[in-house]
């Protein structure tokens, strides 16, 4: 048995399927196909959770994605632990554990309850009025205490064990609310071989099919039609059918996000499935058929558990076959309550009575209740509902007051009308239209090309609804190019169909009262609230919206919103449109993050890149640092040396022997064609027209402004060729700042860039020996001095592999980087490798080139330099050719602030206490005495121990810093000043001997 | 593998550089779908003025393509057009397009890459699917058919697609992207039958 309250020969499920579940800690059982809340229902459990600010007990309201109350937390396991579930939407599987949330102890005495006594202390706005001071405890105090008093479920505090993955889809026609509307269109379009794609959240397909049992369609049960269809649809190739797929947000030309839930309502999803699926659409024709959502009756109490709106109470009882009570009473403003209560009465269910604030409604519906002998009273109000964990009556007096009569029940079913669901059309930027007969706001002006259909659009009736949305489909897949349609539109052969209701509070909660009547059930909302705003000044839906918090919760106020409009506009004496309505925006429904990082986590968060010689250093043991995307050997430890031993014994190996270093992930860019030289001039400060073929030059790159952009050595290998590099991080952006102005400021030079970052492996060898290390693999290049000289490049052969060798250094020593294509790289090394440890040479890596450049003065772009930085202010005006007429930057130049004297130029630093390392960074004072703040008159830029100097050395960029030479300066740091003398920028081989040496 | 670029002048070295391809030999079998790391190809990026396209056609054997998001294939040489001046040349039968360009005199730039690019064969019947999960491109055989190539994106990485039948991708990026690539292509070959 699955239940009391299962009414046999009622719903769709199959009894025989049960399903054991627990909600906290309770053994409960079910059947396939239900919902937890569905579920519990059949075991009578209403109780499910406490609310957001009073902890007011409370139930189920809806059956659907719209619900409020019933949010719960879900563990599969500790990593597994999802917060704030509506468990009217979450499936039941075997085993499934829930726990009810924002409850301590327990969920029938829960300690925070006393929030409702006390609640004239938390009334609209209390946020901002009672914890205002002092101030500084609202960060520390305040806002911890509330957030933990306003529990909604705990977050896991593991990593997610589960999966997501992520699909990009095209289609002619997206179709998004899967209820009669939303087939009508589908097959419409599907049939004229269009492509489609059709998404509902609802494991099943029907919408109010669900529970409307007065629909028949083609001779059918609507429901059963709604199923037939779907099987058609889903066999169709042209047809992509989602479940459990929500439209979640509506973005820039028909782009549409869509959440589909895989893998949630499945008792052991393996680990080859991902949990959920982001859909990201783009749709030449978007119709939507999101339907309407029912709208609460704003009454005392109207939040007791057992309280819900009559067309969830309809869907338990004829999707689930569940009675949501055996006693029930019903509050409406329309008809559609009435139906519910013709079905409960039909299963058996006690009615013990109707109360319709209309006061005289005729119809249909009005006389088929009345013949089942229903008790029904109209004009009348309920004011009051009794019962605290459970409703157990309802208070009945005359709209316009009178004598009241209370009437014992265990549910109330209510109905205040249908809201259209114009979230996701609101979202397209498309405007709403009030419409005044109906009471209803409906698409207005469209701004994409989407179109509303059923429900959504205002459109009563089943009838109507599916010529409007067969048409629809059709007209959608006609303009996306397809034939016109060769199917039958679906004959409607009865159906149900109300409008009209009320909007705002209902008699016994207006102005003149100060009952608890909820407008906002999960956010504790009420229409006192609403009015006490209107009272303080919120004259605006949007600032009425932010002082009540209505509408903000996690269900985005989809039962509210319209109240709590009707509620302020009265109050401010004005129509509904006059106040407006506030914008939708995405998600509908909460999305999880998973679902959007999807497949980007873990080494798919981002790229990581690494160079062909990157096995060999991994086997050698080296620690590796992030440059950029690269992976890039950082030193290569030997017998238990930490950084430093590593560092001293690469630093002094290089200089003594020779040292190999793996440079391939320096940007390198193809320069090719009859103007190359023109437009090397134009992007460099340096002159190329001269360069011979089979020279190098170190260039510098300015943007516009003057300062240094990048830099790099530039091999001319023919008339018409350049081998450029730049540094490891600007390749990318130099090549678009070199293609930039290529296209826009120099479109007349006939030249074409390419990158070639990726073809070459660069192995540096450098060094004293690094020649007779090269040598004796090399062929068809002369290497002596005077055929290869220091800045020259040849091509050939290494290995029996070509080779672009360049002949230059970075380390102030005899120095080559040899270019081999990337795949030959490794082996390539390791023959360079094994020839070294015939000289004893080293491998070293990025922090030994950064010292070795350093003992030399070398820049590095990015470090020493920081975008305000000139060539000249770098000491690299010899670079900059003086007699040439343009290059990027060259106005930049010449402007006052950077020819003006006390600019900060590159110096060197030596400490006085030559064991002391300075830190990057630290800033410079000329007079360490003086008052704080100082005035600082730099920074360091590097610096390092330097073992080959047998002290630290630092370069910084410093005021006038060429003019102090020799000057004390002061580093004032947490321990004490250091002492430095201002150098210039050379500190090891101060002739340049050793790159001939 | 053991086999140097150029295949001219027998090396007076004993033996020439052992070649490692990124990723070789690597593959993925799904449901529907097997991604595959193809051999080493030669590869030139070619650019050109309109002026110089039929001379350079006719250097390399096969007609490049002046129509966005196609290709051109012959004798196991394919050219795709990138852009309006801008070509990648792929060539799998063992002959060197940059030579083959080299006696061209009309205005252009010929820049070998035959190492910059890995290749990835994508396969089955949800080969497109499985590139959906990381490409935004409609790859529905209307508006992609076969021969069909575009530099466009796969997650965070460039990627040059190719469509080379009606359920097979040939899958170009950089080297040091190929492990992203293939990594990536692996998850979402494993969703792909959905």
């Amino acid at each position: 048995m699955s239940g009391a309250f299962r009414i046999p020969g009622a719903g769709r499920l199959k009894q025989a399927k049960t399903a054991r579940f627990s909600f906290d800690g309770q053994a409960y059982a079910g059947v396939e196909g239900d919902t937890l809340a569905s579920a519990l229902l059949a075991n009578g459990v209403h109780l499910v959770g406490r609310s957001f600010k009073y902890h007011r007990p409370r139930g189920f309201l809806s059956a659907g994605a719209e619900e409020p109350n019933a949010l719960v937390q879900i563990a599969r396991d500790d990593a597994r632990k999802t917060p704030n579930v509506r468990a009217t939407v979450q499936e039941l599987y075997d085993g499934l554990a829930a726990q009810s949330q924002n409850r301590w102890p327990s969920l029938a005495f829960d300690v925070g309850a006393v929030n409702d006594i006390a609640s004239p202390l938390f009334s609209a706005g209390f946020y901002y009025k009672t914890f205002m001071w002092p101030k500084a405890a609202w960060k520390s105090l305040y806002e911890p205490k509330i957030r933990a008093a306003a529990g909604l479920g705990v977050s896991p505090d593991r990593p997610d064990p589960d999966h997501y993955s992520a699909r990009f889809a095209h289609c002619d026609v997206l179709v998004l609310g899967g209820g009669a509307a939303g087939i009508a269109a589908a097959l419409a379009a599907a049939e004229t071989g269009a492509s489609v794609m059709l998404a509902d959240e609802q494991p099943e397909f029907g919408g109010s099919l669900r529970f409307e049992t007065g629909a028949r369609i083609d001779g059918q049960d609507g429901f059963a039609w709604a199923q037939g269809a779907i099987a058609k649809l889903k066999a169709m190739a042209n047809v992509r059918v989602l479940a459990r797929t929500t439209a979640f947000g509506y973005y820039a030309q028909n782009f549409v996000g869509l959440v589909e839930r895989v893998s949630d309502h499945l008792q052991n999803p393996g680990r080859e499935l991902a949990r959920e699926r982001l859909w990201q659409v783009r749709a030449k024709h978007v119709v939507l058929a999101t339907g309407a959502i029912e709208r609460h009756m704003v009454f005392a109490d109207n939040d007791r558990p057992g309280i819900m709106l009559a067309s969830a109470a309809r869907t338990y009882l004829n999707h689930y076959g569940v009675a949501v009570g055996k006693n029930v009473g019903v509050y409406t403003a329309n008809d559609s309550a009435y139906a519910a209560a013709i079905d409960l009465k039909k299963a058996g269910v006690n009615v013990a009575a109707i109360v319709d604030l209309r006061d005289n409604p005729t119809g249909p519906v009005i006389d088929e209740a009345r013949a089942l002998g229903i008790e029904i009273n109209f004009g009348r109000a309920v004011v009051r509902a009794g019962g605290k964990l459970r409703v157990n009556s309802m208070t009945v007096q005359p709209k316009n007051g009178g004598g009241e009569r209370t009437i014992p029940v265990d549910a109330i079913l209510m109905s205040a009308g249908w809201t259209p669901s114009v979230h996701l059309f609101s979202q397209s930027r498309g405007k709403v239209a009030f419409n005044d007969e109906t009471k209803r706001f409906v698409p207005g002006t469209y701004a994409q090309d989407c179109v509303s259909v059923g429900a959504c659009n205002g459109t009563d009736g089943l009838s109507a609804t599916i010529d409007e949305a067969y048409a629809a489909g059709a007209k959608a897949a006609k303009d996306a190019g397809a034939k016109a349609a060769k199917g039958s539109k679906p004959k409607v052969d009865a159906g149900e169909s109300w409008s009209r209701g009320m909007l705002g509070a209902a008699p016994g909660a207006g102005p003149d009262t100060t009952v608890k009547a909820f407008v906002d059930f999960q956010n504790d909302v009420t229409a006192k609230d609403i009015r006490q705003a209107v009272h303080e000044g919120m004259h605006s839906i949007e600032h009425v919206k932010r002082f009540t918090t209505n509408g903000m919760a996690t269900d985005q106020g989809k039962t509210s919103n319209m109240h709590g409009l009707a509620i302020a506009a009265e109050t401010l004496g004005k129509p509904i449109p006059q106040v407006g309505l506030t914008t939708f925006r995405a998600p509908y429904t909460p999305v999880t993050f998973g679902s959007i990082v999807g497949h980007a986590r873990g080494p798919l968060f981002d790229p990581t890149r690494r160079t062909a010689i990157h096995p060999w250093a991994e086997a050698q043991g080296a620690v590796f640092e992030d440059v950029g995307q690269w992976k890039r050997a950082w030193y290569f430890p030997k017998g238990g040396e930490d950084m430093h031993a590593a560092v001293d014994r690469e630093c002094v190996g290089v200089r003594k022997t020779a040292g190999l270093f793996d440079a391939s992930t320096l940007g390198k860019i193809e320069v090719v064609g009859p103007d190359a030289a023109k437009f090397m001039e134009l992007l460099y400060t340096n002159p190329w027209e001269k360069l011979e073929p089979g020279r190098c030059r170190y260039g510098i790159m300015l943007r516009e402004d003057g300062f240094i952009y990048d830099d790099g050595v530039v091999g001319r290998l023919a008339p018409d060729r350049f081998h450029v590099t730049t540094t490891t991080g600007g390749a990318p952006r130099v090549m678009h700042h070199m293609e930039d102005y290529l296209q826009t400021e120099f479109p007349h030079l006939n030249v074409w860039l390419s990158s070639i970052t990726e073809q070459w492996a660069v192995i540096a060898v450098q060094g004293p020996k690094s020649r007779d290390i090269i040598a004796p693999l090399v062929e068809g290049i002369d290497m002596s001095d005077e055929a290869l000289p220091h800045m020259s490049v040849r091509e050939g052969k290494i290995c029996g592999v070509p080779t672009r060798l360049f002949r230059m250094s970075f380390t102030g020593e005899r120095g080559f980087e040899v270019n081999v294509p990337a795949d030959y790289g490794q082996a390539v090394w390791e023959a360079l490798w094994a020839e070294g440890q015939k000289h004893g040479a080293v491998a070293y890596g990025t922090e030994t080139m950064h010292v070795l450049r350093a003992e030399k003065g070398y820049i590095i772009v990015g470090q020493d330099t920081d975008g305000t930085v000139t060539p000249n202010d770098a000491g690299l005006d010899w670079a900059v050719g003086k007699k040439k007429a343009d290059f990027v930057g060259i106005r930049g130049l010449a402007r006052p602030d950077l020819v003006a004297k006390g600019r900060k130029q590159l110096v060197g630093l030596k400490t006085k206490d030559p064991k002391v390392v300075l830190e990057e960074g630290a800033q410079i004072v000329a007079d360490p005495k003086q008052a704080i703040p100082m005035k600082m008159i730099g920074h360091v830029t590097s610096s390092y121990w330097s073992e080959n100097c047998g002290r630290s050395i630092a370069l910084a960029l410093v005021a006038g810093g060429r003019d102090r030479m020799g000057e004390t300066l002061y580093v004032p740091m947490p321990n004490g000043v250091i002492e430095v003398e201002v150098t210039g920028m050379v500190f090891f081989d101060e002739k340049g001997e050793r790159l001939n040496g | 593998m053991a086999k140097a670029a150029t295949k001219t002048n027998a090396s007076a070295m004993s033996s020439s550089a052992e070649r490692r391809s990124a990723l070789a030999g690597r593959s993925v079998s799904a449901t529907g779908v097997r991604l595959e790391v193809m051999p080493p190809a030669e590869r030139i990026s070619l650019r050109a003025p309109e002026a110089s396209v039929a001379a350079l056609s006719k250097a390399l054997g096969v007609t490049l393509p002046t129509k966005p998001k196609t290709s051109a294939t012959k004798a196991g040489r394919t050219a795709l057009w990138l852009g309006p001046d801008e070509w990648l040349v792929i060539d799998e039968a063992g002959k060197d397009p940059l030579a083959d360009c080299a006696k061209v005199t009309a205005l252009h730039s010929a820049v070998g890459i035959s190492h910059r690019n890995v290749a990835f064969c994508v396969t089955g019947p949800a080969a497109a699917a499985a590139i959906n999960g990381g490409c935004p491109q409609d790859l529905s055989l209307e508006v992609f058919p076969v021969g069909a190539a575009s530099r466009t994106i796969l997650g965070k990485s460039e990627i040059v697609l190719l469509r080379s039948a009606a359920d097979a991708f040939r899958v170009e990026c950089w080297r040091s992207f190929s492990d992203y690539v293939f990594t990536l292509l692996s998850e979402a070959a494993s969703d792909a039958a959905a």
